[in-house]
This record gives structure tokens, C-alpha cells and sequence, in this order.
């Protein structure tokens, strides 16, 4: 079991959480967080005091996905979140040593499946199919 | 004196501008509050709305009868207390139409703003207890003797014949002359210019100048005191100059800085409608246009110079209300004309340059007495009650160290009910009520 964490572009996550979805890996938590990177700084202005923002938002995407699904999983970010430009974000995947589900007890790979994975799977391919976000 | 009988038409636009300039107070809470930066939204609306109640109150008892009952050329009488005595009869020397009292509700709606105009240099710092404080004094030592001043029957600007349609000295040059003096006395924040301080939400910024522009038809046309002709010339000035200033504003930051700000365009309008606000009865429209475009030039130049001293004047009242006041004021003795308005006055390009003489008379007296004032009434604040927050007070904000509230509610992990334990040093809850443990097993969980 990998835990994969990746920063992205606020404005690819619609892309990046299709593709995750078209690829099995349907158990996502996400925040928004503010990082710097090698990007240029952005200036704002508000009357006569001039801001020089030196980081960006962007959003964090963390999900442990068990062996099979890793490298699909980080195929689907690369595919979606890259737009060439410096910002683009990052993914980390880090081993982990045990998973428990709360609700139920199972552990590692029977915890990890979500019980409507299927189901999520399905129609994220059906919306793509159909000419949903790509 | 002729009979005095009340005009309904006349009433009705009174009563709706006493109304609307009440509004632009509410406005003005908006305008102020989105220019701050979280912490101390709630406080700095707050004092705005507050001097809805406290100058509402003080105006009742006693501001209206120092302002405009008779007296001598300095100061009204106290015969009017408690509106004592302003019935529901003109008073042909306000006005032969409106009962007095509509007379006292409208004037007293510009008592209230003017304060909390000033309001906007010492955001983020004051106490708000030392405010309110400051709220009566001003009102009653600074605001209700210039008003006597300048409207009141028998003062001493008025019988030398100062142009002031609305409130251009009143109400903008004392105000922004007194916020001057306030934010040199309070000292900068903390933060100003150590680290970045910026508007926290830009959308209630133009919401408030929306509703300030929108109440201004009431401050200015109203000040017609009458449904004629003259209300129309002001309210068409009005709109003219706030729209005029919008455009110049934007022109400005578009050359500076490539980009058109929704401040800017926001501080533009209101800095617009100062300007016009003592022309607005006495000039005719082309004038509004210039002196909209001259007043968004001056405010703009200003602050961009403000914002590189250690001056920390937080909101730029004295930019955008004390200098575009003294501009507008200076303006009106250049494009007064009786053309537009018999009963006003004739300025320099109409041949009476004496009446610059008489605008700067007004402006220098104005700016002399706020500023003086202002400095007694804050250093008798400082060594009594306090005015300046302490740093903690400061760090902490001062909406939950003034206030024990916040505008945006931090965590709702970080608070608990009292008794329930499990609290991770959060809020406090004075109301309690119970909480039931979900049963172990139970379905669905």
C-alpha cells in the first residue's frame, strides 16, 4: 500500500479527480493549501499599497491506494493535472504500514476498497464517454 | 415672515433623504469593514453602526438645539433640547415647507456619518470604548458648533456668505481633518508596514460604495430641502461628479499600474461625491464633471504619497474626504453661479472672485477648529479611559478583544460546550444544553 499525496492546480481538479475516478481510485480527501514553488510572484494592488503574493494556492489531493492501482493512479495525475507551465504541482507516494476501516475493522486492501468504487468507476467512464470533462 | 404651510411633496422627499442619507452610515460600515482585514471586520463596522445610536440619541437631547436653534454666530441656544419646542410647524428660516422636525431628523442624519467617517483612520486600533467617547465629544464640541456655523441661523460663515450646499466643510473637511489628527495621535498599527495589510473583502467594499452613492442622492438633492427644480440640479451634480471621479480613478490606476481595481473605482465614485457635495446646489453640470475628474486627481495623488509615510491614515480619510472636501470647496467658489441657483451665489468665472476668499475663510476655520478639537478631545480620551488598544488587544483583533465576537467563526473544532469536557481551548458557550452519547451499536452508525 502507497500513500500518494499531490499537489495540483485548483483549476485542473475537476480533470485530475475524472481521471482518478476513470481509474479505479474513487477514496479521496482533498484541502486547499498554499504553497510556494518556482513560480513567479503575483502582485496585487489595493490603493496605494502594492502586495507581492509569494504563494500560490493549490490543492492537495491525498489517497492510499493499494499496489495495482499505484502506478494507474499516478498515470491519471500526470495526464491531467500537466499544462507544461512552471506550477503544475507535485506527487509523493510514501509506503504504509497498516489501514484499518472505523466502520467496519477490516484492514490494508479490504479496507481500502470502497464499497461503491464500482460504481464510481462506471460513471466516470460513462461521462467521459458521453462527452464529459475528459 | 409669510404664512408657512407644509408641502406634502416637499415632506415626502425629506423624510425618503433623511432616510437615505441614514442608509449611506449602514454603507459606510460596508465600505470600511471590507477594507480591513478579518480580525477587526465586526469593530470597524462597528463603529459606523454604533454612531447610529449614540449620535441619534445625542443629536435628540441636545446636538440639534447647539446646531440650529438661535443663539449668536457661534454657537446655537439650548432652547431646543430634546427638540423641545421644534414642532411640527415650518420654521421659515430651514425651510417654509417641511415641518421643523423633518428638518431635525435630515440634519441629524449628517451628524451621524460625519464621525464615523473619521472612523476609517483608526481602524484596527482604538478602543472601542474610548470610541464612543470620542463619537459624543466630537459631535458635540466639533460638529454641532461648525454646523451652527455654516446652516445655522446667525452664523458667522453664513452671514459671509460661505457656500457649502451639503456639507463640504461640515461634514468632509472636519471630518477628514479630525481623522488626520487622530491617526498622527493613536500612532500607526502595529503591522502597517511591516507586513502585508490588505482589504479583506473586496466585495462588501463595493457593496458599501454602491449604497454610499445611492444615499449620497439623499444627502445632496435633499439638501434642497424641497421636491424642485434645485433638488433636481443637485441630484443630476451628484451623479454626474461620483461618475466623472469613477472613470478618472480608473483612467489613473490603468496608467500606473496596467490594471482597472475594484477599490480604486469604489474609493473613485465616494471621492466624486465629496467633491460635488458643497457645489452640488450651486454649479451646473459641466462643472460637476470637472469637479469630479479634479477631486479623483487630487485624492488619488494623495494617496499614493500617504501611503509612503509612516501617516498611518488607515482608510485615507483625509485623501478622499478632507482633501477632495477642501477641493470641492475651493471649486464651488470657482463654478458658482446664480444662473442655476438664484438664491446661491456667484463664483470667479462669474466674475466674483471675492468668493474664493470666502471658501478658503471657511475651509482655514474648519480644518483649524477639527483639528485642535480633535487633539483636546483624544488627549482627554488617552489619559482617562484609554484610546489606544493594547498590543495584545491589537494582535488579537479587535473584534474578539473588543467585541468577544468574530465576523467569520474560526473553527468549529476549537469549541466546545462548558461541562462536556473535550474542550481544546476554544470558544466558550454561556448557553449550555445536553449532549447525548451515541449508543454503541446503534443502527446506521
Amino acid at each position: 500500500m502507497k500513500l500518494i499525496t499531490t499537489i495540483v492546480r485548483g483549476e485542473r481538479l475537476p480533470e485530475v479527480k475524472a481521471a482518478l475516478f476513470r481509474a479505479g481510485i474513487t477514496g479521496i480527501t482533498l484541502s486547499r493549501v498554499s504553497g510556494h514553488g518556482g513560480e513567479h510572484e503575483r502582485f496585487e494592488q489595493y490603493r496605494g499599497t502594492a502586495l507581492v503574493m509569494e504563494f500560490h494556492e493549490k490543492v492537495k489531493i491525498e489517497m492510499v491506494c493499494s499496489e495495482p492501482f499505484v502506478e494507474p493512479c499516478v498515470q491519471a495525475i500526470l495526464s491531467a493535472a500537466r499544462t507544461g507551465e512552471v506550477g503544475d504541482g507535485k506527487i509523493f507516494v510514501q509506503p504504509i504500514e497498516r489501514v484499518i476501516r472505523i466502520r467496519t475493522g477490516e484492514e490494508d486492501n479490504a479496507a481500502l476498497t470502497a464499497v461503491n468504487a464500482d460504481a464510481v468507476q462506471r460513471a466516470a467512464i460513462n461521462a467521459a464517454g458521453m462527452g464529459g470533462v475528459a | 415672515m409669510t404664512q408657512a404651510t407644509v408641502s406634502s411633496g416637499d415632506t415626502a422627499w425629506v423624510l425618503i433623504s433623511s432616510a437615505l442619507v441614514l442608509l449611506m452610515t449602514v454603507g459606510l460600515a460596508f465600505f470600511y469593514g471590507g477594507l480591513v482585514r478579518p480580525k477587526n471586520a465586526l469593530n470597524t463596522m462597528m463603529m459606523s453602526v454604533v454612531a447610529l445610536g449614540v449620535i441619534g440619541v445625542q443629536w435628540m437631547l441636545v446636538g440639534y438645539s447647539i446646531a440650529f436653534s438661535p443663539g449668536n454666530a457661534w454657537l446655537g441656544g439650548f432652547s431646543w433640547l430634546g427638540l423641545h419646542n421644534v414642532g411640527l410647524e415650518p420654521n421659515p428660516t430651514y425651510s417654509s415647507t417641511i415641518p421643523l422636525q423633518a428638518h431635525a431628523m435630515f440634519q441629524g442624519m449628517f451628524a451621524i456619518i460625519t464621525p464615523a467617517l473619521i472612523s476609517g483612520a483608526i481602524v484596527e486600533r482604538m478602543r472601542f470604548r474610548g470610541y464612543i467617547v470620542f463619537l459624543v465629544l466630537w459631535a458635540t464640541l466639533i460638529y454641532d458648533p461648525l454646523a451652527h456655523w455654516v446652516w445655522g441661523s446667525g452664523g458667522w460663515l453664513l452671514k459671509r456668505g460661505a457656500l457649502d450646499f451639503a456639507g463640504g466643510t461640515v461634514v468632509h473637511i472636519s471630518a477628514g481633518v479630525s481623522a488626520l489628527v487622530a491617526a498622527w495621535f493613536l500612532g500607526p498599527r502595529r503591522d502597517y508596514r511591516r507586513v502585508p495589510i490588505a482589504p479583506h473583502n473586496v466585495p462588501l467594499v463595493l457593496l458599501g460604495a454602491g449604497l454610499l452613492w445611492f444615499g449620497w442622492f439623499g444627502f445632496n438633492a435633499g439638501s434642497a430641502l424641497a421636491a424642485n427644480g434645485l433638488a433636481a440640479l443637485a441630484f443630476v451634480n451628484t451623479n454626474t461628479a461620483a461618475a466623472a471621479a469613477l472613470v478618472t480613478w480608473a483612467a489613473l490606476d490603468l496608467t500606473r499600474t496596467g490594471k482597472i481595481t475594484a477599490v480604486g473605482v469604489a474609493t473613485g465614485l465616494v471621492v466624486g461625491l465629496v467633491g460635488i457635495t458643497p457645489a452640488a446646489g450651486y454649479v451646473t453640470p459641466i462643472a460637476a464633471l470637472v469637479i469630479g475628474i479634479l477631486a479623483a486627481g487630487v485624492s488619488y495623488t494623495a494617496i499614493q504619497i500617504r501611503s509612503k509615510t509612516k501617516l498611518d491614515d488607515a482608510l485615507d480619510v483625509f485623501s478622499c474626504h478632507g482633501l477632495a472636501g477642501i477641493a470641492g470647496a475651493l471649486l464651488t467658489g470657482v463654478f458658482a453661479t446664480k444662473i442655476v441657483n438664484p438664491a446661491g451665489g456667484d463664483g470667479l468665472l462669474a466674475g466674483n472672485a471675492g468668493q474664493m476668499g470666502v471658501q478658503l475663510l471657511a475651509i482655514v476655520a474648519t480644518v483649524a477648529f477639527a483639528a485642535l478639537g480633535t487633539l483636546g478631545i483624544l488627549a482627554l480620551i488617552q489619559v482617562t479611559i484609554g484610546a489606544r488598544a493594547d498590543v495584545p488587544e491589537e494582535s488579537a483583533g479587535l473584534d474578539i478583544s473588543q467585541h468577544g465576537e468574530e465576523a467569520y467563526f474560526g473553527s468549529d473544532l476549537g469549541s466546545s460546550v462548558p461541562g462536556t469536557g473535550g474542550s481544546l481551548g476554544g470558544s466558550v458557550v454561556v448557553q449550555t444544553f445536553s449532549v447525548e452519547p451515541t449508543p454503541a451499536g446503534a443502527p446506521g452508525v
